[in-house]
């Protein structure tokens, strides 16, 4: 901005009329245009209303502090706020939940509803990533739509299940059952392991080889009816899931029950009453077992 | 002087060989080698050409013997980078529509994969941008062919070699994490080396000028280096667990190290694809409209307004986080205060266009230019804007952030670089003209549509994505799963996809379009028609 130089000596550019500085790099000129108006008024507006925030909210470091602003803002403070107000409004219900048995909260029309809202909630946020967002599973995390329940699907059992967990070493009382591995271990050698696999599809009622079936009842009788129960029905306090069903956890193809047979599965479930608080475990099976098959 | 050339080579390929051997892990004996191969080849070119550094000397018209193999060897970086930086960002856009395109491989990863986008499009495709433009400004400005014989070649092998060591690095899982200095310790102080060259080369270009006064472009370039050298360094302090390791430990922790990494990050936003950007922008667009910059005057205060808010706005990032509110505060107003300054810039740039809108019908690649100054003073908007508080606890962390950065880096960064190329080709391989207008235009169309696709796809899936994660029902439940709201946004990654896809296509289209200019090819089309009336009497001038 080198005003001092009197303009009269300098170029304009013909088409806007304004004067250039004079300057040429390389055939580039620059006009002499003063600053936009609005730009000057919009730019030291922000700068206002940035020093009026500067004197409202905490801004300026000093030494060991910082300015806070006129009325102590703090975000921290303002969260706080917000959660208990949260905490506040579901109190009511909360003191509630707590108190109740599983068997109370059912039957109050009130309270489920508020239980399975919460336990909706919930269950999107720590279970869906296994048993999916429509709970309806996925190979090896069971579906919780049906009535099929490995460890039981009255509300104290799913409430036990979600507490304690499936094959985890966090809790003491968590699910433990151990389906031996047929060929790994060589109980069973291969051709037995289709025989029994045969049967398996047979009382499941899919179609399979007739004979190698009947080869395979013995055996089934002998290593899996146990638990499995004569006519496959399952058993759910030994975790060991029905046969008979066509609903199946790992598949039920020839090739996955002879998988499972040989390898046998031993799937895990987190102990969540270790990291959920009893309310919300209370709010969750609440949800699980509204969903289609609690007993 | 060939002694002098081939001194700083012969240390270089002893030091590749000393980290090679002394390499505890793969990666960094393979950068070893790679430094090696990288200094032998550059002595066997010395050497063909009998010591002649700086390569071969073009007399232009001007009497002035200009460095003009630097720009070349800059057009063609930068295109090749463009292209494999835009293709990587189309592979990840799918993979998050579909995510079977990990290939469950960790090299093909989108975790590896994403680095490998933002620092090939921001610091290959347009370090080499404004590598190419700098070297061709500052020469042309300042009258003068640019300083320090092979010391220019050494900036950009130097760079080639930094982004090749970056990349190669990423695939095989070694980063730091910081967003946007994911490279180790070592690639960081080979390009800390690089770049005080880079300096230098600068500034002694600048000692010599022919010219009385700087031209502002080169104010913003220098800006820009100096800069980018601070923020470099100070975000990348770290101590390594060994020399012979890739891996380092960052001196900062907690929120100091964020705070540093977002100062950093910001800036290099504000001085890499802004201030450095604005030099491209400055000289090209006047170039290209034969008309003079609007005002003196704006670009002196917009640029020191500019420079001195700008290194403040970084803790924007880090709203409602355990930053300080003061440091909050600082952030959000700085950022506010910015808008203005950076306006500053599109009022110069489009109104250098007063007494040539008339050639956006006839020259795409002004209009090329034109647009990605429009988009230059949305983005600019937008960021203020999403730096206020009230609107980021929005907007933070949503797909809101991912369209804003691509309406500047595609529509600004993107746009104007293509523009310079485009100006660059002919001239720099002496042809007549573009071998093809027309193809510019189809260019330009592809981008421009490409970026609105893109851009307005992340607004919607970003808002409904910041929407949805503060959704609560009546009883004051959250209302949405995580995974819900990754389902929701589905169609518009596809959407995103499709647009990124067009903007990729456009960037083929050019590499061919300057790979035909340098073959000296033209294109037999009907030409663009101007309008004499309409000309203004002084534009020829």
């Amino acid at each position: 901005m080198s005003d001092q130089n009197p303009s009269e000596g300098r170029p304009v550019d013909d088409f806007t009329g304004i004067e250039t500085t004079g300057h040429v790099w390389d055939g580039i000129r620059e006009l002499d245009n003063p600053l936009p108006r609005w730009w000057q008024w919009i730019f030291w507006g922000t700068v206002v209303w940035s020093i009026g925030y500067w004197i409202v909210y905490p801004a300026w470091p000093l030494i060991s502090s910082h300015t806070t602003g006129m009325f102590g803002y703090s975000s921290r403070a303002e969260v706080a706020r917000d959660i208990a107000d949260a905490q506040e409004r579901q109190k009511v219900h909360l003191d509630k939940l707590k108190d109740a048995s599983l068997e109370q909260i059912r039957t109050d029309a009130g309270l489920r509803e508020f239980a399975l809202a919460g336990g909706r909630s919930a269950f999107n946020v720590n279970c869906s990533q296994c048993h999916g967002s429509g709970a309806q599973g996925f190979i090896g995390y069971p579906n919780l739509n049906d009535d099929e329940w490995i460890w039981g699907g009255t509300l104290d059992a799913i409430s036990h299940t979600i507490t304690h967990g499936i094959r985890n070493a966090d809790s003491d009382e968590a699910h433990q059952s151990d389906m031996p591995a047929f060929g790994r271990d060589e109980l069973l050698d291969k051709a037995q392991i289709g025989d029994v696999a045969d049967y398996v599809l047979m009382i499941s009622g899919q179609s399979g080889d007739g004979a190698a079936a009947q080869r395979g009842k013995p055996l089934y009788e002998e290593n899996c009816a146990a638990c499995h129960g004569d006519a496959g029905e399952g058993n759910a306090e030994l975790g060991a899931p029905a046969l008979n069903n066509g609903i199946w956890l790992y598949g039920g193809d020839r090739q996955a029950i002879v998988d499972t047979i040989t390898n046998s599965r031993a799937g895990v479930m987190p102990a969540w009453g270790k990291i959920l608080d009893d309310v919300t475990v209370k709010k969750l099976a609440i949800y699980v077992h509204s969903l289609g098959g609690g007993k | 002087m060939t002694f002098l050339t081939m001194l700083p080579l012969f240390l270089g390929g002893l030091l590749g060989l000393f980290v090679a051997a002394g390499a505890s892990d793969t990666v960094l004996y393979a950068h070893g080698l790679l430094l090696f191969l990288f200094c032998v080849l550059g002595a066997f070119w010395v050497l063909k050409r009998g010591g002649d550094a700086g390569g071969p000397a073009r007399v232009t018209d001007d009497g002035i013997e200009y460095n003009g193999a630097i720009v070349r060897a800059g057009v063609i970086a930068t295109t090749f980078w463009g292209i494999v930086g835009f293709l990587v960002g189309l592979v990840i856009a799918l993979q998050l529509a579909f995510p079977v395109l990990n290939f469950d491989l960790p090299w093909t990863n989108f975790g590896r994969l994403r680095p490998l986008h933002t620092s090939a499009v921001i610091f290959a495709f347009g370090g080499n941008a404004l590598l190419m433009t700098s070297f061709h400004v500052v020469q042309r400005t300042c009258q003068t062919r640019i300083a320090g014989g092979f010391a220019p070649w050494f900036v950009f092998w130097g760079y080639q070699l930094v982004i090749l060591m970056a990349a190669t690095g990423y695939l095989f899982g070694v980063t730091q994490s910081k967003e946007y200095a994911e490279p180790e310790w070592y690639v960081d102080l080979w390009l800390t080396i690089v770049w005080v060259v880079y300096l230098l080369v600068f500034l002694g270009t600048l000692w010599k000028r022919k010219e009385p006064h700087i031209y502002v472009a080169n104010w913003f370039y220098l800006a820009f280096i100096v800069t980018v050298a601070m923020l470099h360094i100070v975000n990348n302090l770290a101590v390594p667990i060994s020399f012979g390791s890739t891996k380092s430990y960052v001196l900062f922790s907690g929120v100091q190290d964020a705070l540093t990494q977002w100062w950093y990050a910001h800036n290099a936003v504000g001085f890499f694809l802004t201030a450095g950007f604005l030099g491209i922008m400055y000289y090209y667009v006047p170039k290209q409209a034969n008309r003079p910059v609007y005002s003196y005057r704006l670009s002196i205060v917009h640029f020191w307004s500019l420079i001195f808010l700008y290194i403040w706005a970084g803790p924007h990032h880090l709203h409602y986080t355990a930053l300080p509110d003061w440091a909050q505060t600082l952030g959000m107003t700085f950022s506010v205060m910015l808008w203005m300054p950076s306006w500053g810039g599109m009022i110069n740039g489009l109104m250098t266009l007063s007494g040539a809108w008339d050639k956006l019908r006839t020259d795409p690649v002004l209009r090329l230019m034109a647009i990605s100054i429009a988009f230059y003073g949305m983005s600019t908007f937008e960021g203020p804007l999403m730096s206020i508080k009230a609107v980021n606890a929005l907007s933070h962390y949503t797909d809101w952030t991912i369209g804003h950065v691509h309406s500047g880096a595609l529509g600004w960064v993107g746009m104007v670089s293509f523009g310079a190329i485009y100006f660059l080709a002919p001239r720099m391989w002496g042809r007549e003209r573009l071998y093809s207008l027309r193809l510019v235009s189809v260019h330009f169309w592809l981008s421009t549509v490409g970026i609105v696709i893109y851009a307005s796809a992340m607004w919607v899936s970003g808002i409904m994505q910041g929407l949805m994660w503060r959704a609560y029902d009546s009883l004051g439940f959250l209302e949405y799963s995580f995974a819900e709201t990754v389902e929701a946004m589905h169609p518009f990654y596809v959407i995103r996809a499709i647009g990124g896809g067009l903007y990729v296509l456009g960037a083929f289209i050019m590499a061919w379009n300057v790979y035909q200019t340098t073959r000296g090819n033209l294109r037999d089309e009907r030409p663009y028609e101007t309008r004499p009336a309409t000309q203004p009497a002084g534009a020829q001038a």
